[in-house]
């Protein structure tokens, strides 16, 4: 199948790695991945601040860049869900037709990387290895918008080696929230902490998620205290171990 | 005894930080949260329809905001066919006047109260205070707020910032006919609050009540409880007087059914509540024989405008969003400067106050990780994570002009993200910067506006090379 990669902004700036890494794995399933290079972003930081009136050039760039992709893949629950539940609002708010249109043709297309890798292509066991004690945090946006499900536990389970164990409270929030972790600073970090101390018990080695944006901010807190875990999208888990 | 007052109280950051540095509040909004969360979970869990009765709820409540005005005149004609009283009170001045008329008409300076949270949002105990009548708050946790000259802190209980000890402690202060040895015993504080409230339950002549519902089709009211001073209320004194906000209303008792499902299991973790009272109108030689309903807009119909704004009139008071989300379990209620707190509170109070001249009420589209919970517990199906967005949409467009840092940041990062060239000299920027600011491929504490970041977490150096520049170093020529 040939899919278009939509890396997002935070991940191509702060993790090429996941990028790459979703690529690896895509290919070695027998994929043909494509670059759309005018990409950028998908506007969720400037509509989930209230910046609805500068979203909307950058969600007609976005169904322009991915027009013509038949599949769309994305390594980000959280953008994920902004194309998928809030584009058409923000066409809407511009009062476009033509957008509205456009969103209603690419949106559908656009999958989260497990969606893509377990109910677009049927895999599970995509051929990783990584012999590591990891724990998965299900971020809020994969969990309650997209409802992933056990959609990427099942892929780590799948993968040789991998000690995947149960993380307490999993299904509470980390406190990122975007511009929430700098306007609500002191409630993020407490609830980051927590989190933390939710991870540490777990004695895992890794921490792995579907989002980099929240595991910078937990990532964060986690070397702050010089834990020794490691935080990594589960993209580069699933690409690990391949002799390509 | 009405010295506590939300007025002047600092924006949800600085609240919220006041609060997260008091460890026995911390302690006590933890256990009370997560035991009504599991206790919810689990009556909920039994129902295999409940997502069915959800979306019912929802549709009933859209349908009756839908033809609001029919429903109302039907419920005034039918309740006072009945012998009730409407009054229409447009704004909290106006209702306050109205139950100070009533209660000076039937010659009383004391009223007994059963819990209500909109005569909280008009300050009614203030303004009858002001009018010289007391006000005696019926409802245990009411009575520890009131007793504490304390502000509540949650819909369904006000008092969960406290303990019992901290609850012994006050009613030995302030409850005149509190035992010397009261301890800190559920069922003795219970008790003494029970005699306590007896001796009022017996004279008062006037009671104050709200509203659960409002039955259009019949003019009755409800009120749903779990203690049973709020029947004691509605039914020994001479003159009822009910403030019901107009957003209460549901068109017949058969919709009735589906929200008395819906709200005990989402608020107490209950099936059913111990005590649901309705009344309608007066019955000679039976219950008081005076009945007003005083009608209360007070913001709701400009709620009503907002398409978005708007489902947030849906709301029940359950406080299943208040129990299960993450920021209210740390900052508690007081944090949102309202008596609806939570994320309802937040969706709320910036709607009916405003947010162009109430720093407090504009920062709370702001206090929320938007994660969900609140919309995936909501009884009645309020997409509070899209209201939240809706209403910052709504701060930001009122305040456009004056250029802010935020602003003058969002703008520069929309500009930047308009191209890949841009975005690609920004990233080169960035590496550049982390490279500089960065030890060991991390980048510690900054000064600036980068400190409420940096301060308590680290941040990884941007690497010299983005994804898109691996690409076009690395895949260009594969098709594109």
């Amino acid at each position: 199948m040939r899919i278009a990669l939509f890396v997002t902004c935070v991940n191509d700036t702060m993790a090429p790695g996941t990028g790459r890494a979703v690529l690896r794995v895509l290919e070695r399933l027998g994929h043909e991945v494509t670059f759309p290079a005018g990409q950028t972003c998908c506007g969720q930081m400037h509509f989930n601040t209230g910046y609805q009136r500068e979203c909307v050039p950058l969600v007609r760039k976005f169904v322009d860049d991915f027009a013509d992709a038949e599949v769309v893949v994305s390594p980000s629950a959280s953008c994920v869900a902004m194309v998928r539940d809030h584009h058409r609002r923000v066409a809407e708010v511009a009062g476009d037709r033509g957008l509205t249109e456009a969103v209603a043709h690419t949106a559908p297309r656009v999958y989260e990387f497990s969606e893509l890798l377990v109910d677009v292509l049927g895999e599970t066991d995509v051929g990783a290895r990584f012999p590591h004690r990891v724990t998965y945090h299900p971020t809020c946006h994969g969990l309650r918008m997209l409802g992933l499900g056990d959609r990427p536990q099942a892929l780590l389970r799948a993968v040789r080696g991998l000690d995947l164990v149960d993380l307490g409270g999993a299904h509470e929030c980390c406190g990122f929230g975007g511009t929430f972790a700098l306007k609500n600073a002191d409630v993020s970090v407490a609830m980051g902490r927590d989190k933390v101390r939710q991870v540490l018990a777990t004695g895992a080695e890794v921490l792995t998620a579907a989002d980099n944006s929240c595991l910078l901010h937990v990532g964060g807190l986690l070397s702050r205290a010089r834990s020794g875990v490691r935080v990594m999208h589960y993209a580069e888990i699933l690409a690990a171990g391949d002799r390509s | 005894m009405s010295g506590a007052t939300w007025l002047g109280m600092p924006a949800f950051p600085e609240a919220a930080r006041t609060a997260l540095a008091d460890e026995q509040l911390q302690a006590n909004l933890r256990t009370a949260t997560t035991t009504i969360r599991a206790k919810r979970e689990a009556v909920v869990a039994e129902r295999a329809d409940w997502e069915h009765l959800r979306a019912a709820g929802a549709a009933i409540k859209d349908r009756t905001l839908r033809h609001l005005d029919r429903y109302l005149l039907r419920f005034e004609e039918q309740a006072t066919a009945a012998g009730a009283v409407v009054h229409w009170a447009r704004d909290a001045a106006e209702a306050n006047r109205i139950v100070v008329d009533l209660v000076r008409a039937a010659d009383a300076d004391e009223v007994i109260k059963v819990k209500s949270m909109v005569t909280q949002e008009i300050d009614l105990n203030a303004a009858l205070a002001a009018a010289g009548i007391t006000a005696y708050e019926t409802d245990l946790a009411e009575l520890i707020v009131q007793l504490g000259d304390d502000l509540p802190s949650h819909i369904l209980v006000p008092a969960i910032h406290r303990n019992r000890s901290q609850i012994r402690d006050i009613f030995r202060r302030e409850m005149p006919d509190a035992p010397d040895d009261l301890t800190d015993d559920p069922a003795a504080l219970a008790a003494a609050a029970r005699r306590h409230l007896r001796r009022k339950f017996l004279t008062a002549r006037v009671a104050v009540s709200g509203a659960n519902f409002a039955v259009a089709e019949s003019g009755a009211l409800v009120v749903v409880e779990s203690e049973g001073n709020g029947r004691m209320c509605l039914t020994l004194p001479e003159v009822l007087i009910s403030v019901v906000g107009i957003e209460k209303l549901v068109p017949t008792w058969a919709d009735l059914e589906v929200m008395l499902q819906l709200l005990p299991r989402s608020s107490t973790g209950e099936r059913m509540n111990p005590y649901t009272s309705t009344w309608r109108g007066v019955h000679p030689g039976d219950g008081p024989r005076e009945v007003h309903v005083v009608l209360l807009d007070n913001g709701r119909t400009d709620v009503l405008a907002d398409d978005v704004g708007r489902q947030a009139l849906r709301c029940i008071r359950c406080s299943a969003c208040l129990n299960v989300c993450p920021v209210y379990e740390r900052t508690g209620g007081h944090a949102y400067g309202s008596p609806y707190p939570g994320p309802i509170g937040a969706i709320l109070t910036p709607q009916l106050r405003g947010m162009r001249d109430d720093p407090v009420a504009a920062s709370l589209p702001y206090a929320s990780t938007l994660c969900g919970a609140c919309y995936e517990a909501c009884p009645v199906r309020i997409d509070i994570p899209a209201a939240l967005v809706h209403l910052r949409a709504r701060a930001v467009d009122a305040t456009r002009g004056p250029l802010s840092p935020e602003r003058t940041v969002m703008r520069a990062a929309a500009w930047t993200l308009a191209g890949p060239r841009r975005l690609a000299a920004a990233q080169r920027l960035a590496a550049l910067a982390g490279a500089l600011l960065g030890r060991r491929g991390r980048i510690g504490r900054l000064p600036g506006p980068l400190a409420a970041w940096t301060r308590t977490r680290d941040t990884p150096v941007p690497p010299g090379q983005s994804f898109r520049t691996w690409w076009r170093r690395n895949r260009r020529g594969t098709a594109e």
